[in-house]
């Protein structure tokens, strides 16, 4: 990139001169043999292991039947198994929540009480399992379509939404949750999970980070550089990407002539694999191996699921102007909730006293929701210069002053003069 | 201070910290001691060496970095003294660099990472405008991001195209970043370790061309201030310098024409005309005590920057100085900058750089006659 290296004077100095160090270099840190780990790990070749299994891996099928063992997509390196039934009934609670969260939330816009509401109604699967992998100590990456994985993780629904109420970009502590704020570049925040992964591992720490992107965001250089940085550092990433088939109104027919999304895995060195991503038992399953290897060192992971967007983009959208209403139609015969409540109610892990039960925490979250996004919260114009610095700035204090006198005054003249001023002008 | 973790490199044993600790001590031992004669880039190398040692969270990456010690050489020795942990080369990626320190300063660590060149760093300008600017205002203050990205900038070397904007204009506009350009071998130590301290982030614009400028330091007597800053909560942040004193008029200058703007004084000093020079340190938060005392006191001022003057941080000087010193001026505040023009080539250069006698003509027109 340099076109000329040696900008160096020719007495250059040293560091540390004398350093009685300098002849223990350490060696050039080779990246862990993460293939040939595959290899003795799974007794299967190197390209079995990167390369997505030839089908995408799919437990339950959308009547919401199991597929039986044998066309379930696994293959040998590529075996997963069924979660718990207590898992699986955790994570069908947290789709009728996320559903609810979802509807609830688009109305809240509707009514004026949110400025926007990205939805991801028919991606609650993906939503719900992206939460449910991760341990404690783990760090989620969502984007500003991922509100129901973020309350999922555990963050307070009311906090999540004030980036779309609008009186904060954002509402919850990343830190304290673990959980990044969501972002809007697209990709970006793919790479600050890279680092929360690597400080962590810097420190020893077991800490696995699971960063998401949707398909069109796969077309960043963000992409590209998140996957690289943390397969060459070897780092415990999964890298989580939803493909609900539409960048805004673009296909993915637009974005990508690969393969599949997973595919892109292999020219970085890392496992990718292919995803139902409206089977939340499938989720759990792949999803839950690509974590527990991240922690166990096998570097990161790509897993591509394939979901549907099945509202517009967000409220301002007009989907009919770039796809069929038949299209739609086929995703909702797929609904990753409908095929869960028939599989858990035909395994007889969900009954009617369930289903109540559920019901009710999923309307408690509306509520909680419609009660906090209902009530007014005052704004503080001061907080405008109050985060920008830890300590503010000479500039910041002046244009702060400024600002308080203009609101003293208009404190002083009160509503009635200023409504004077108006009908005067 | 921010939330740097407690588990330090050394207790896990990631990083052999006590065998780079005692080298550095051993390594600043054999230095001679008082004053001595250093280069902008030994002093700036000494900064990230101190700063690592003294704090485990610091480190250093980016592109050549490490075996190499970077194609300044500002990072010589680090890898070797404290470790490929420590410092380390990264992929070839701008945004991924950025991007992956902002993950690292939200997990703990205090990232320093050297953008190879100034057009090299636009890559990395999403990253540093929408989340390295923004993090901790969004978060209402809860993510704090104390990262340093180091950027070689400016021209003077001869460099081919793509190696001598002037970008700090881009940088001191976005709300949210410190912008820092030291033009002397002290300041080089002072403003690192400063904005290493930092728990916001800094941009830290050092002009190339005086990497190899040198001057008399004494580095224990700048350790020892440091120390005592530390112990104080004082700094030197925010704050410009006189960096000559004068009476007849000022130039206000910063990083690369410093030395330009002090050449212009020793000048018209000849001629009988005695200029203050004030050295600007900080773009972002900027000194308009310091700036404005001195205009107030001359009743005249010349802005000298190397990047183009339209939009630039020497315009905002200008407009910063008219509004506040409008009824001591003798004249209108002149700037002396780049044209607007892209970067010169090598051999063109030369007419493109704020000099000496540019300066002194900009000085002549102040209206002397009145």
């Amino acid at each position: 990139m340099t076109i000329s290296a040696d900008h160096a004077a020719p007495e250059h100095p040293t560091a540390q001169p004398g350093s009685p160090n300098a002849s223990q270099r350490s060696p050039r840190q080779a990246a862990p043999d993460a293939a040939g780990d595959a290899v003795s790990k799974f007794g299967i070749t190197v390209e079995d292991y990167m390369l997505p299994a030839r089908r995408q891996i799919q437990m339950v099928a959308p009547d919401g039947t199991l597929n039986p063992h044998t066309e379930q997509g696994t293959q040998p390196g590529h075996e997963y198994s069924l979660p718990s039934g207590a898992e699986l009934l955790a994570a069908y609670e947290q789709l009728v929540v996320g559903r609810r969260v979802n509807d609830q939330n688009s109305a809240l816009v509707r009514q004026g009480r949110m400025a926007v509401y990205p939805s991801s109604h028919g991606q609650e699967a993906c939503q719900v399992a992206a939460a449910l992998c991760l341990s404690e100590g783990d760090w989620l990456f969502p984007t500003y379509r991922d509100s129901v994985a973020v309350m999922a993780r555990g963050v307070d629904p009311v906090q999540t939404m004030t980036l779309f109420r609008g009186d904060w970009h954002g509402g919850y502590d990343p830190a304290k949750n673990k959980v990044g704020i969501q972002c809007t570049p697209l990709t970006t925040q793919l790479l600050h999970g890279v680092g929360v992964a690597h400080a962590a591992k810097l420190r020893g720490e077991d800490t696995v980070v699971l960063a998401m992107c949707g398909d069109g965001a796969t077309s960043e250089g963000d992409f590209h550089e998140a996957l690289n940085f943390a397969a060459v550092f070897h780092l415990p990433v999964v890298f989580f990407v939803q493909n609900n088939q539409y960048a805004i109104s673009v296909p993915l027919a637009h974005q990508s002539v690969a393969p599949s999304l997973a595919h892109k895995a292999v020219g970085y060195g890392m496992a990718g694999e292919r995803v139902d991503g409206n089977d939340v038992v499938a989720l759990l399953a792949v999803l839950g191996r690509a974590v527990k290897l991240a922690r166990e060192g096998s570097g990161p992971l790509l897993v591509e699921a394939h979901t549907y967007r099945m509202q517009a983009h967000t409220n301002a959208d007009d989907a009919t102007r770039y796809r069929q209403d038949s299209e739609v139609a086929q995703w909702v015969a797929k609904d990753p909730l409908s095929r869960m409540r028939t599989y858990l109610t035909d395994r007889g892990l969900l009954d009617g006293e369930g289903d109540a039960r559920i019901a009710e925490r999923a309307e408690a979250v509306a509520t909680q929701l419609r009660e906090g996004l209902g009530e007014e919260v005052p704004v503080e114009p001061q907080n405008l210069f109050k985060y920008v610095f830890s300590t503010p700035t000479p500039q910041l204090k002046e244009q702060s002053a400024m600002l308080a006198d203009e609101l003293s005054r208009d404190a002083v003249a009160g509503p009635a003069a200023d409504s004077a001023k108006e009908a005067s002008e | 201070m921010s939330p740097t973790v407690t588990t330090s490199s050394e207790a896990n044993g990631n990083v052999s910290a006590a065998t780079a600790r005692a080298a550095a001590t051993a390594a600043a031992a054999a230095e001679k001691q008082g004053p001595q004669t250093i280069t902008l880039a030994k002093a700036l190398n000494t900064a990230m060496a101190d700063a690592m040692y003294a704090d485990p969270s610091v480190l250093v990456f980016g592109e050549d970095v490490g075996t190499l010690g970077g194609v300044f050489r500002i990072t010589d020795g680090l890898t070797r003294t404290f470790g490929e942990s420590r410092c380390f080369d990264t992929p070839l990626a701008e945004s991924g660099i950025v991007g992956m320190a902002v993950g690292m300063a939200m997990n703990g660590m205090r990232p320093v990472i050297e953008m190879q060149f100034d057009a090299f760093a636009y890559p990395a300008f999403e990253q540093i405008v929408s989340h390295v600017a923004k993090m901790h205002n969004r978060t209402r203050g809860a993510v704090k991001l104390p990262m340093v990205i180091r950027v070689p900038y400016a021209g003077g070397i001869g460099g081919v195209e793509h190696h001598c904007d002037s970008s700090e204009a881009y940088y001191a506009h976005t709300a949210g970043l410190k912008v820092f350009t030291p033009a002397t071998v002290a300041d080089g130590y002072r403003m690192l370790r400063e904005a290493i301290d930092s728990d916001d982030p800094v941009m830290f614009m050092e002009p190339k061309k005086l990497y190899w400028s040198k001057d008399q330091v004494d580095l224990d007597a700048l350790r020892a201030e440091h120390a005592a800053n530390t112990e104080r909560g004082t700094s030197s942040e925010g704050r410009a310098a006189v960096a000559r004193q004068g009476t007849d008029a000022t130039l206000i200058a910063y990083g690369p024409s410093v030395p330009t703007a002090l050449a212009a004084a020793a000048a018209a000093a000849e001629e009988g005309r005695s200029l203050e020079v004030i050295d600007v340190r900080s773009i972002v938060p900027f000194d308009d005590e310091t700036v404005c005392a001195s205009v107030r006191k001359t009743g005249r001022a010349v802005v000298v920057a190397e990047a183009h003057g339209f939009a630039s941080v020497a315009s905002e000087i200008v407009a910063r100085v008219q509004e506040r010193c409008f009824h001591h001026l003798a004249a209108p505040v002149r700037r002396v900058t780049g044209f607007d023009v892209p970067y010169p080539a090598p051999k063109l250069e030369h007419y493109y750089l704020p000099g000496v006698d540019r300066i002194l003509d900009a000085v002549d027109d102040l209206q002397w006659e009145d």
